[in-house]
């Protein structure tokens, strides 16, 4: 088995790019090879079976069962093995490890926002610590954008109306292209950011020189510090209590990532998603014991003040 | 026999490329079934983006649902199935040769379908006059939900195609009437009534389903 | 007449009627002036204004596609300006999906072609499938509209909430997909019901020759796929213009909720367009190996099983969107699934050639070729079909690759072999075999040069839709736009000989390549009503052991028909066949 994969794909910068290319290369391979296939008896039945005359006389075999049977079980047999292979695959690329470092996104035309814990806040250049798993929680400001780093094998697209996640572990300190691949408008081409994979200690020294402010979020402050003056100036606090008491709304002690059950008797996952659509549209989903009597906050909240609410919210252990 | 191409028999209703009228009469009904299908999933489609809208905001439809005249819904939906009632009878009398019964039949049933027009013009009107427009013209105060325009758009939609099909079928009547008085259909070859038949059921089946997705949601 | 029913057999009395290779007038000429053709019920004059017509969208579209690869010559674009360049590829691909591919091959050469190979005089419904002709011009009318007033920008998927907000065209465009949408339902309904009111007797659905088979599948996904269509292009133009807030997240819409809607048209629109393809390959490649089509009904039936499998796997288009992991999953298993009935058609037109006669025309030129190229253009959707793999490779130009394969050197290239092999029926001359031959080596080269680097493009990261790239991609793009260079020049070449066939081409026999299907048993070009009997048919479409006159035989009696009222046929020999039509 010769490796053919290779000559069509870019260097292997993420310690999930393997098992995409691993299987890439099969299929390549075994693709390569039916092909080669195809043609040679294509050729040497073109020769062999050369007409002769305008009265050859041809074989009336038009059928049979053992052939017809194989090459369709084959093929099949095949086919199930890369599915399970690319599920497999998927699944991790589905599910981010549990301590990955995070990073917020923004994707707007035309170009990338991209915010750290601290604050600090960059344009069109992503700083990623290596050896680390790294997830970037990601939105849009207007239209579908989609977030592709082909070094890492990672896409996702990016949505106007809910976050959305990509996950990888860069392996050695370097550089990566990320580009936008979801056609957004004329500036499409143009959203192109540099991936930078520093060191941890590198990461880290840079991330504390000057964190910058954006959008009307004080400077110097994290996004979780920003997350609970809002909760404080906007009123959560009268129905949201942080200490596990009940009030007239749930209490958002070691509220995120925990399972609650709805008034409907279905169960949710209290995640990025729950909490933006419970901030914008709170009678869609009320839990179990509680009455519908929250105000929406569209119009009022704008998305980066949802994304600081929370961050916020994930530090209430 | 039908199951064999034999040389056309010598019918002036019978096109060329038919074999004889019972396969002329087989071929239109296939088609026009044929076509219904395409029909139900057409409206499917808009049944679907109403199914889904529901589910996002069960509670504005149901206050929205409310404000509709259920009637007028159900004498809209009495008015349509009395008219299926007499395009059978039409289809049933030119069977039998009773072209002045058929041609009656199918002016009763052109006036069901005027009568279902003009009340669902009132009933629009009457909406209009207190600001329920489709879209982002809406502009009615009774009903505190903000998303109580998405019901009425799809109020008008799915009304609105569906009443763009009764007005077909209307036309279709009249131009049914005027060959029937010109003595074009008999026992023997009525097949535009036939199948103008089968699709005005359809249209009337298809508001079975509108009543109580729009009229009585509670 | 005598007849007994045992069995789903009758008896009749058949004779047989010798071909008259030149009668003195033909459809093309029995009636004269341009009024004869507009309001035309002859399916025939209406398959040959469809090719025309098609053939004028092919011109345009391919123009943009030059335009479009002159543009990427150099990295930093200053050819185009970024609109224009989005422009110009919504255009090339809203036209040649719309207007060309899904009604390509059914509205041509299988408007001219179904009735004749199943022995009917038209189709069902003559009025109605000139009726399609007219919906499709009024349809094409907005869309050059659309392009003329400044053209749209969206990419011919319309994925909102960019339609949405865009200000460009996107009304008429999609208010015109609307009004051809309507076109393909009801040529799509003709067709279902001409197949299976209209055979001749003795023609069982085991005997049709593979293309009709092909034409009534596509004909069932046209009529169930298309009216989704309709209705998402109406909820689109209804964002646009109600505002009614389905697709468009600032209303509390969901943008994915279009792709669903979207997609589930456009992935059964994709086997429209490919399964005609498949039952032309059937049919040159019986007939140029001179030899039965080898699992008959393995062909006939998987096209059937396409067709339904096909509804179920729009997803696999949306695996990176922001649909469920359980979603994406299922659409894959099934994707994967679907492949395995079109992968088995290969080995069994290649086993079709095992101990057959086989000639090297320009039709089985495009055959052989297609089955190269669509090999890899389904090897490679395989590809995508694998979770992780299309995770890297979603939306960039492999994907651009893997459709041009299937679409352009599946779909494109066996219509082509189609034109070649049915023009000396349809113009009643014979093109130039050595110019044929010339011009496919060019199609064939310049498409692989144009098309293949596109996948290590893709692989490498380049995405799709830029209309500028990072200079680390230049030579890959550059050798691909000289490819297109010799495409252009292959297809060039090709209108010049086939216009030179009709004025200075020898005269055509009424069967060139001795092939058995009914079609070649009448003259070149054919009579107004096809046949001056009522064929009836006795053998299967690719007996070719059976000599020619064994493929003549009609009802006794049967000639003089159009009127003289014999319903007796006398004389005769009493024949037992299948009974045809239900």
């Amino acid at each position: 088995m010769f490796n053919l994969g290779k000559y069509f794909l870019p260097p292997a910068k993420s310690t999930f790019a393997h098992n995409t290319d691993a299987l890439f290369n099969f299929i390549t391979t075994t693709g390569a090879y039916l092909l080669l296939g195809i043609v040679v008896v294509m050729i040497y039945f073109v020769i062999k079976y050369r007409r002769r005359s305008e009265d050859d006389v041809t074989s009336l075999v038009d059928h049979n069962t053992t052939i017809e049977i194989v090459w369709s079980i084959i093929p099949l047999i095949l086919v199930l093995v890369i599915f399970s292979w690319g599920f497999k695959d998927y699944y991790k690329l589905f599910t981010p490890p549990q301590d990955s470092y995070e990073i917020n996104v923004t994707a707007q035309q035309w170009l990338w926002k991209f915010k750290y814990d601290n604050g600090k806040t960059t344009m069109n250049k992503l700083h990623v610590p290596a050896g680390r798993p790294v997830k970037l929680v990601m939105k849009s400001n207007d239209v579908i954008h989609s977030l592709f780093i082909p070094d890492f094998r990672v896409k996702h697209d990016v949505l106007p109306s809910k976050y959305s996640i990509v996950w990888f572990d860069a392996k050695k300190p370097g550089h990566a292209d990320l580009f936008c691949t979801q056609y957004c408008g004329v500036g499409h081409s143009n959203m192109h950011a540099d991936v930078i994979i520093q060191s941890q200690k590198d990461f880290d020294k840079w991330l504390k020189q000057g964190a910058s402010s954006s959008n009307g979020k004080p400077s110097g402050k994290t996004m979780a510090e920003y997350g609970k003056e809002l909760y404080q100036k906007n009123g959560c606090n009268s129905c949201h209590s942080l200490d596990g008491s009940k009030g007239v709304g749930p209490s958002w002690k070691g509220v995120f990532g925990s399972k609650v059950t709805l008034s409907d008797g279905k169960t949710v996952t209290v995640d990025e998603n729950y909490i933006r659509e419970s901030i914008l549209n709170p009678g869609a989903k009320i839990v179990k014991g509680y009455n519908n009597v929250m105000p929406t906050f569209q119009g009022v909240l704008k998305n980066e003040q949802i994304d600081a609410l929370i961050a916020f919210i994930k530090k209430q252990k | 026999m039908s199951q064999v191409n034999v040389a056309t028999e010598n019918k002036s209703f019978v096109q060329h490329h038919f074999v004889d009228a019972e396969q002329q009469f087989d071929t239109a009904k296939l088609g026009m079934w044929i076509f219904l299908v395409t029909e139900i999933l057409f409206f499917g489609g808009l049944f679907c983006a109403y199914v889904v809208f529901r589910s996002w905001y069960p509670q504005t439809f149901m206050a929205a649902s409310g404000h509709l005249d259920k009637i007028l819904g159900g004498a809209d939906t009495v008015d349509l199935i009395c008219s299926s009632v007499t395009m059978a009878l039409a289809i049933h009398y030119i069977q039998v040769g009773k072209e002045k019964l058929t041609f009656i039949l199918l002016g009763i049933t052109f006036l069901f379908g005027a009568a279902f027009i003009g009340s669902h013009l009132y009933e629009w009107l009457d909406e209009m006059s207190v600001g329920i427009y489709p879209g982002s013209a809406y502009a009615f105060k009774g009903i505190s939900d903000p998303h109580a325009y998405v019901f009425f758009t799809l109020y008008y939609l799915m009304t609105g195609l569906h009443g763009i099909h009764v007005l077909v079928g209307m036309g279709l009547m009249a131009w049914l009437m005027v060959k029937t008085k010109r003595g074009r259909f008999s026992s023997e070859y009525y097949t535009p009534i036939e199948i103008t038949g089968l699709y005005w059921h359809f249209v009337d089946l298809i508001w079975i389903f509108l009543l109580p997705l729009l009229y009585l949601v509670d | 007449m005598d007849s007994t029913e045992t069995k789903n057999k009758i008896k009749l009395k058949v004779r047989h009627f010798p071909l008259d290779e030149n009668p003195p007038s033909h459809y093309a000429n029995n009636k004269k002036g341009i009024k004869s053709w507009l309001l035309t019920r002859d399916h025939k004059r209406i398959g040959i204004m469809y090719l025309c017509t098609i053939t004028l969208v092919f011109l345009f579209a391919g123009i943009m596609a030059l335009l479009i690869r002159l543009s990427l010559w150099n990295p930093a674009n200053h050819i185009v300006a970024a609109k224009t360049y989005d422009i110009l590829f919504t255009l090339h691909g809203t036209m040649m999906i719309f207007l060309f591919l899904v009604p390509g091959v059914p509205t041509t050469l299988g408007n001219f072609f179904l009735p004749m190979m199943i022995g009917a005089k038209d189709v069902a419904f003559p009025r109605l499938n000139l009726a399609s002709y007219y919906i499709y011009v009024a349809g094409a009318i907005f869309t050059i509209f659309a392009i003329i007033n400044g053209g749209v920008d969206t990419g011919w998927t319309f994925y909102t909430p960019y339609s949405i907000h865009s200000t460009t065209n996107v009304l008429p465009m999609t208010i015109g997909i609307f009004i051809i949408g309507f076109s393909s339902i009801l040529t799509g309904l003709n067709f279902i019901v001409t197949m299976h009111k209209l055979r001749a007797p003795g023609l069982s659905w085991g005997k049709l020759p593979l293309f009709t088979w092909s034409i009534y599948a596509t004909s069932i996904i046209q009529v169930l796929a298309t009216p989704v269509l309709a209705i998402t292009v109406s909820l689109l133009i209804m964002e646009r213009v109600l505002h009614i807030g389905i697709f468009n997240p600032a209303l509390g819409g969901d943008p994915i909720l279009y792709q669903h809607f979207f997609w589930f048209y456009s992935h059964p629109a994709v086997y429209i367009m490919i399964v005609p393809g498949f039952g032309i390959i059937s049919e040159l490649i019986g007939t140029f190996s001179k030899k039965r089509v080898f699992g008959y009904w393995f062909i006939a039936i998987s096209s059937l099983a396409i067709a339904f499998l096909g509804f179920l796997v729009w997803g696999h288009h949306m695996f990176v969107s922001g649909q469920s992991a359980l979603a994406s999953t299922v659409f894959s298993l099934i994707t994967f699934l679907i492949g395995i009935p079109t992968g088995i058609k290969i080995f069994n037109w290649l086993a079709t050639m095992y101990k057959g006669s086989i000639t090297l025309k320009t039709p089985m030129l495009y055959a052989l070729s297609f089955i190269f190229l669509f090999t890899i253009g389904g090897i490679t959707g395989i590809m995508l079909g694998a979770l992780s793999v299309d995770v890297h490779l979603h939306a960039t130009y492999y994907v651009v690759a893997h459709f041009h394969y299937v679409m352009f050197g599946g779909m494109l290239i066996a219509f082509i072999g189609g034109l070649h092999y049915w023009w000396p029926k349809m113009t009643g001359k014979m093109y130039s075999e050595t110019m044929g031959r010339i011009s496919w080596f060019l199609v064939f080269v310049g498409f692989n040069v144009t098309f293949f680097p596109q996948f290590i493009l893709g692989a490498k990261g380049m995405p799709r839709r830029y209309y500028n790239y990072l200079p680390q991609f230049e030579t890959l793009h550059r050798t691909s736009t000289v490819g297109s260079w010799i495409l252009g020049l292959g297809f060039l070449l090709m209108a010049v000989y086939l216009i030179h066939s009709l004025v200075k081409g020898k005269k055509a026999p009424s069967n060139p390549w001795n092939a058995r299907t009914l079609e070649w048993m009448t003259s070149s070009p054919p009579i107004g009503e096809n046949f001056n009997y009522t064929p009836v048919v006795t053998h299967g479409p690719y007996d070719f052991h059976r000599p020619v006159s064994e493929f003549l035989l009609g009802l006794a009696g049967s000639d003089g028909h159009g009127g003289n009222g014999d319903l007796h046929p006398e004389g005769g020999t009493p024949v037992t066949v299948e009974e045809s039509n239900n």
